[in-house]
C-alpha cells in the first residue's frame, strides 16, 4: 500500500538538511513502528521517497513523503502515532492513501506555493517601497536573469514560471513552476528586482517558507492545480 | 519554540548548522520553574559534535543527571574551527546545547578526557565561555570545572585548568558532589571552602589544595597536600553491580549522521587480558559483566526509543563476556527481522565469531580483524599478547574457508626490546596470512587476490600499565621503523596482496609527552593554545612547529618526559592515584615483560594485582 505523508518543519529544525531528515524519518518510523515495506537484498532500506529537497534554513508546512507500508491504521491513528516520536518542529498532519496507478510526488509536482519575507534587520528598502517596486517589477511581460552554471551564462526569462503573487503584512506570497520541468526558486524573484534597482541584498536576507505542493491535473495546456495530498484519500 | 544562541546568518555561514541548534530526539528539556531546577549541569566532550555525540560515557552520565531531583544536564561539545573564528570576533559565549543558554551561567562544566590530544580544546571550551582558563581566577561567577575519563589517570598536565578532577567510574559520587554544592551555595561558603570539602568525598581530587616539588635532576619529587582535607591518596571510583546504576533507556540521537550512529550496548567493564601496554585493562580492572537479562531489555528498550538502524556491543573484549553466544542469538532472532544491523567489535576470531558474523554481515563486503600487536611471538610476550601466530593463522584459514578475503591486522611499533627482526616479523605474518588464502582457497573459488592490510601505530607508554617506565624514540626513529616494515612488506612472495600504513610520528610523541607529563607541562599547553593551537587530534589541524616553539618558551625539553627509560625508583605524579592495581605489580610486569614471559589472565590465574580488594567482578567469580 503506498500512503502519501505530509508533515510540517519549522523552528530550529530548518537547520537540519534534506538528507538527515531522510534519515530522520527512517528513525521516527521505527519508534513508531509503522510497517514500511523494506527493499530486498543484504542492506535492505525502506521504500520511501520525497516530493522536493526543502533548502537549509527555509521552513515548510508541505513537505510530502510517499511509503510503502504493509498495512495502515486510520489516517488518524497513523499521524498520532507519527507525532508521538517527532522532535519540536516536525508535526505529520497528513496521512493519505494514494492509488495503485499514482506518479511519486517528486514526479507528480507541478507548482509550489512561497510565503517569503526579510529577516529581522534585513529588508533592502521600507515595506511600502518593496510592495510597489516589486509590483512594477513583477508585472513586466519578461523578467531576464542570467543563469550560471560551470561552464556557461546564459540569459532566461523567468517570467512564464511565475503564476501569481500578493502581498500582506511584510510577507511576499507567490505561486511558481516547481518540479523536473520547470522549477523556480522565489528568492530569485527578489533577488533579480534587487539587482535591477541596485538595492543591496545580504545572502541571509530572505526567510523562504514553503506553503503548497501541487500536481498538475489540467488538460491541454491549461493548469488545473491540486494539492499534492489531495491526490490521496484518508483511510478511515 | 526555543529560541537559538546563534543567528540565522551565522548558522548559515558555518559547516553542519545541525551541530549547534540541540533538539535531537530524546534530548532533555526541562522547565526551570515547574521542574524546581536549581542545579544546571553542563557536560563537555571537548571535540566536534559527531566525535562527542557517539561516546557513551556521555549518554550514560546525561542520563543520569536528568535522573536527579532538581538538575538539568545539557550537552556541549567544542565549536568547529568555522565557528569557533565568528564566536571570537563577535563575543558571543559557549551556549548548552539545550537551553542554548551561556556555559558560564551554570553551576558545573564537567569535561570528559578520553584522549590526551584533546587537550588545547578543553582550553577552547573554557576561553569560549569566559571561564578563566586557570582555576586560581575563578569565582562563584564561574562553573565548577570538572574533569574525569581516562586521561584523569595522569591529571596533572591539567591541574591548573580544572577545579576537581573526578577518578573513576561516574555513576557513584556526584550525588554527594552536588548535596554539598547546594549546601555551600546556600550557606555561603567560599569556592575554596567548599573545594575542601569536595576533597573530602572519595574518588575526588582538587588539584590547588596540593603543591608539588621536583628534584634537582627535574624529575617529580613529591606532591604536599596544603589542606588538612586533602587526602595523601586518591582511590578511584568503581561501580560493582552494573545492573543497579543508571543505563540510558533513551539516548540521544542526533539528527546528523555521526561516527557511532548507532545503539552501543555496554556488556562490561574492565578486560581480563592483562596486555602490558594497554591502560584500560589496567585502570577498569576487576572486571564486571552487566547480567544477560539486564542487556536485553536495554537492548530492547534503546532500540525502541531511538529508533536506530543498528546496534553495537561495547567493551574491551567481547568474547571474554561469558553470556556472548546467548546475546548475540538473542539480537538476532529479536532484532534481524526488523532491519536492525547487529555489529560485534573486539571479537576474537574462532569458529563461533565468524559464525555470528556470517549471519549478521556482507561477507563479501567485510573484513576479519586480528590484532597481534607485535610481529614476533617474542615482542608478543613481552607485551602479554597471548595471541599465537597459529591463533592468527587458524583464524584466517577458518575466515577463508567461510568466504571472507580480506583481513586486517593492527601492530605497534617503538615496543621495548623491539629489534629489527620483530619490525620485519610484522610483514613476514602478513605474508603468512595472505599464503594461508592461497593454500586454502582452490583457484576457481578466488574472487581475485585476498587483501591483507597491516596498520601500525607507535606505542606510547601510558601511567599505571607495566610499560609506564618505558622509553620513546624520536620521529625520525619511528619513521625508520615504519621503513623497515614497508621495504620488508614490498619483498614478500605475497606483496602484491599486501597494503601497509602507518600512523602519523610528531602527534605520538606530545601525545607520550601529556601522558606521563607532571604539571609544568601545563604551561607548554597554555602558551600552544595561545599561538592557536586547537583540535590537535585532527591531522589537518596539528601544528607541531607551534608546540615546539612552546616548549622553547616555557623552557621544558619534551625528550625529558619521553625519550628516557624511567628507573624503578622514580617517583610519578600519578603515584597518588589508587587505580587498585598496585605499584608492586606493574614493577613485576615490567620485569616479565624483560624475561619475556607471559602472565596469565584473570580467568586463568590470579596474579594478586590488587584490584580484588573492590570486593566484586571476576575475582570473585565462582565463589559465593
Amino acid at each position: 500500500m503506498k500512503v502519501r505523508v505530509k508533515f510540517t518543519k519549522s523552528g530550529p529544525v530548518k537547520f537540519i538538511g534534506h538528507l538527515d531528515v531522510m534519515r530522520y524519518f527512517q528513525k521516527a518510523n521505527r519508534r513508531a513502528q509503522i510497517p514500511v515495506k523494506y527493499s530486498e537484498g543484504f542492506n535492505p532500506h525502506q521504500i520511501m521517497s520525497f516530493a522536493a529537497p526543502l533548502g537549509l534554513g527555509d521552513t515548510s508546512e508541505c513537505e510530502y513523503m510517499d511509503m510503502e507500508v504493509l498495512s495502515s491504521g486510520s489516517s488518524k491513528e497513523m499521524i498520532d502515532r507519527m507525532n508521538a516520536v517527532m522532535v519540536e518542529g516536525i508535526r505529520v498532519i497528513s496521512w493519505k492513501e494514494l492509488p495503485d496507478k499514482s506518479q511519486n510526488a517528486m514526479a507528480a509536482m507541478a507548482a509550489a506555493d512561497y510565503v517569503l519575507s526579510f529577516r529581522e534587520g534585513y529588508a533592502p528598502e521600507p515595506w511600502d517601497a518593496f510592495v510597489s517596486g516589486m509590483q512594477a517589477f513583477l508585472s513586466q511581460p519578461e523578467i531576464r536573469i542570467v543563469k550560471k552554471s560551470k561552464k556557461s551564462e546564459k540569459e532566461v526569462d523567468i517570467r512564464p514560471l511565475l503564476y501569481s503573487w500578493s502581498f500582506s503584512d511584510g510577507q511576499f506570497f507567490c505561486q511558481v513552476a516547481a518540479g523536473s520541468l520547470a522549477n523556480l526558486k522565489p528568492e530569485l524573484l527578489i533577488e533579480a528586482y534587487c539587482q535591477e534597482k541596485g538595492l543591496e541584498l545580504s545572502p541571509f536576507a530572505v526567510q523562504v517558507h514553503r506553503k503548497e505542493l501541487y500536481a498538475d491535473e489540467g488538460t491541454d495546456g491549461v493548469r488545473k492545480l491540486v494539492p499534492l495530498e489531495n491526490v490521496g484519500k484518508d483511510i478511515l | 519554540m526555543r529560541k537559538l544562541a546563534l543567528s540565522d546568518e551565522i548558522l548559515l555561514s558555518v559547516e553542519k548548522p545541525a551541530r549547534y541548534i540541540g533538539g535531537e530526539v530524546n534530548s532533555v528539556v526541562k522547565d526551570i520553574e515547574k521542574d524546581h531546577i536549581d542545579i544546571r549541569f553542563a557536560m563537555c566532550f571537548p571535540d566536534v559534535y559527531e566525535i562527542g555525540m557517539s561516546h557513551l560515557g556521555i549518554q550514560i552520565l546525561y542520563d543520569m543527571f536528568n535522573r536527579m531531583e532538581g538538575v538539568w544536564c545539557e550537552r556541549v561539545y567544542s565549536p568547529w574551527p568555522d565557528l569557533d573564528k565568528i564566536m571570537r570576533e563577535k563575543h558571543i559565549p559557549l551556549f548548552g546545547l539545550e537551553s542554548q543558554e551561556p556555559v558560564k551561567d551554570l553551576d558545573f562544566l564537567g569535561i570528559t578526557l578520553q584522549y590526551e590530544m584533546c587537550y588545547t580544546n578543553v582550553l577552547q571550551v573554557l576561553d569560549l565561555s569566559g571561564i578563566p582558563l586557570l582555576s586560581k581566577d575563578r569565582t562563584w561567577d564561574d562553573p565548577i570545572v570538572l574533569g574525569g575519563g581516562p586521561c584523569t589517570y595522569n591529571p596533572e598536565p591539567l591541574a591548573p585548568f580544572f577545579d576537581i578532577f573526578y577518578m573513576g567510574e561516574g555513576e557513584t559520587r556526584y550525588e554527594e558532589l552536588i548535596k554539598l554544592y547546594r549546601e555551600a551555595r546556600k550557606n555561603g561558603l567560599s569556592r575554596l571552602e567548599f573545594l575542601r570539602k569536595a576533597a573530602l568525598i572519595p574518588g575526588l581530587y582538587v588539584p590547588s589544595l596540593y603543591d608539588v616539588t621536583y628534584n634537582e635532576d627535574g624529575t617529580f619529587q613529591e606532591m604536599i597536600p596544603l589542606y588538612p582535607e586533602a587526602p595523601k591518596t586518591v582511590v578511584k571510583e568503581v561501580v560493582m553491580d552494573l545492573d543497579h546504576v543508571p543505563y540510558p533507556d533513551k539516548p540521544v540521537v542526533p539528527f546528523i549522521q555521526v561516527t557511532q550512529d548507532r545503539v552501543t550496548l555496554e556488556i562490561m567493564r574492565g578486560c581480563i587480558r592483562g596486555c602490558r601496554f594497554c591502560q584500560a585493562g589496567m585502570i577498569y580492572r576487576p572486571v564486571r559483566e552487566r547480567s544477560l537479562e539486564f542487556l536485553k531489555e536495554k537492548a530492547t528498550a534503546m532500540l525502541r526509543s531511538t529508533g536506530h538502524e543498528e546496534i553495537t556491543l561495547s567493551s574491551l573484549s567481547s568474547s571474554d563476556y561469558t553470556h556472548l553466544g546467548e546475546l548475540v542469538n538473542f539480537l538476532i532472532d529479536e532484532f534481524k527481522s526488523q532491519g536492525v544491523n547487529i555489529s560485534l567489535p573486539s571479537l576474537r576470531i574462532d569458529a563461533f565469531s565468524l559464525d555470528v558474523m556470517s549471519k549478521v554481515q556482507d561477507i563479501r563486503k567485510s573484513s576479519v580483524t586480528f590484532a597481534p600487536e607485535a610481529g614476533t611471538q617474542r615482542m608478543r610476550n613481552v607485551i602479554n599478547k597471548g595471541l599465537t601466530t597459529e591463533d592468527i593463522l587458524n583464524g584466517s584459514r577458518e575466515a577463508f574457508s567461510g568466504g571472507w578475503n580480506k583481513v586486517k591486522l593492527y601492530f605497534m611499533l617503538g615496543l621495548p626490546t623491539e629489534t629489527e627482526e620483530d619490525m620485519v616479523g610484522i610483514a613476514e605474518l602478513a605474508n603468512e596470512v595472505a599464503a594461508v588464502y592461497y593454500d586454502t582457497v582452490p583457484k576457481e573459488q578466488r574472487q581475485g587476490r585476498c587483501q591483507i592490510t597491516a596498520s601500525s601505530s607507535f606505542f606510547i607508554p601510558k601511567p599505571f600499565t607495566g610499560l609506564q617506565w618505558a622509553r620513546m624514540y624520536p620521529k625520525e626513529e619511528y619513521a625508520r621503523r615504519a621503513h623497515i616494515v614497508k621495504d620488508a612488506m614490498n619483498a614478500q612472495l605475497n606483496h602484491k596482496s599486501l597494503h601497509y600504513q602507518y600512523h602519523e610520528t610528531d602527534v605520538s610523541v606530545l601525545e607520550g609527552v601529556f601522558a606521563r607529563g607532571d604539571r609544568r607541562i601545563a604551561d607548554v599547553i597554555l602558551a600552544a593554545y595561545r599561538r592557536g593551537s586547537l583540535f590537535d587530534a585532527w591531522s589537518e589541524f596539528y601544528d607541531d612547529e607551534k608546540w615546539q616553539q612552546s616548549f622553547k618558551e616555557c623552557g621544558l625539553d619534551p625528550d625529558f618526559y619521553t625519550m628516557r627509560e624511567r628507573p624503578i625508583e622514580e617517583a610519578f605524579p600519578w603515584d597518588f592515584i589508587d587505580t587498585g592495581v598496585t605499584k608492586a605489580f606493574l614493577i613485576r610486569e615490567w620485569q616479565r615483560a624483560h624475561e619475556p614471559v607471559i602472565t596469565p589472565n584473570c580467568r586463568q590465574k590470579c596474579q594478586g594485582c590488587g584490584a580484588r580488594r573492590f570486593g566484586g567482578g571476576v575475582c570473585f567469580e565462582g565463589q559465593s
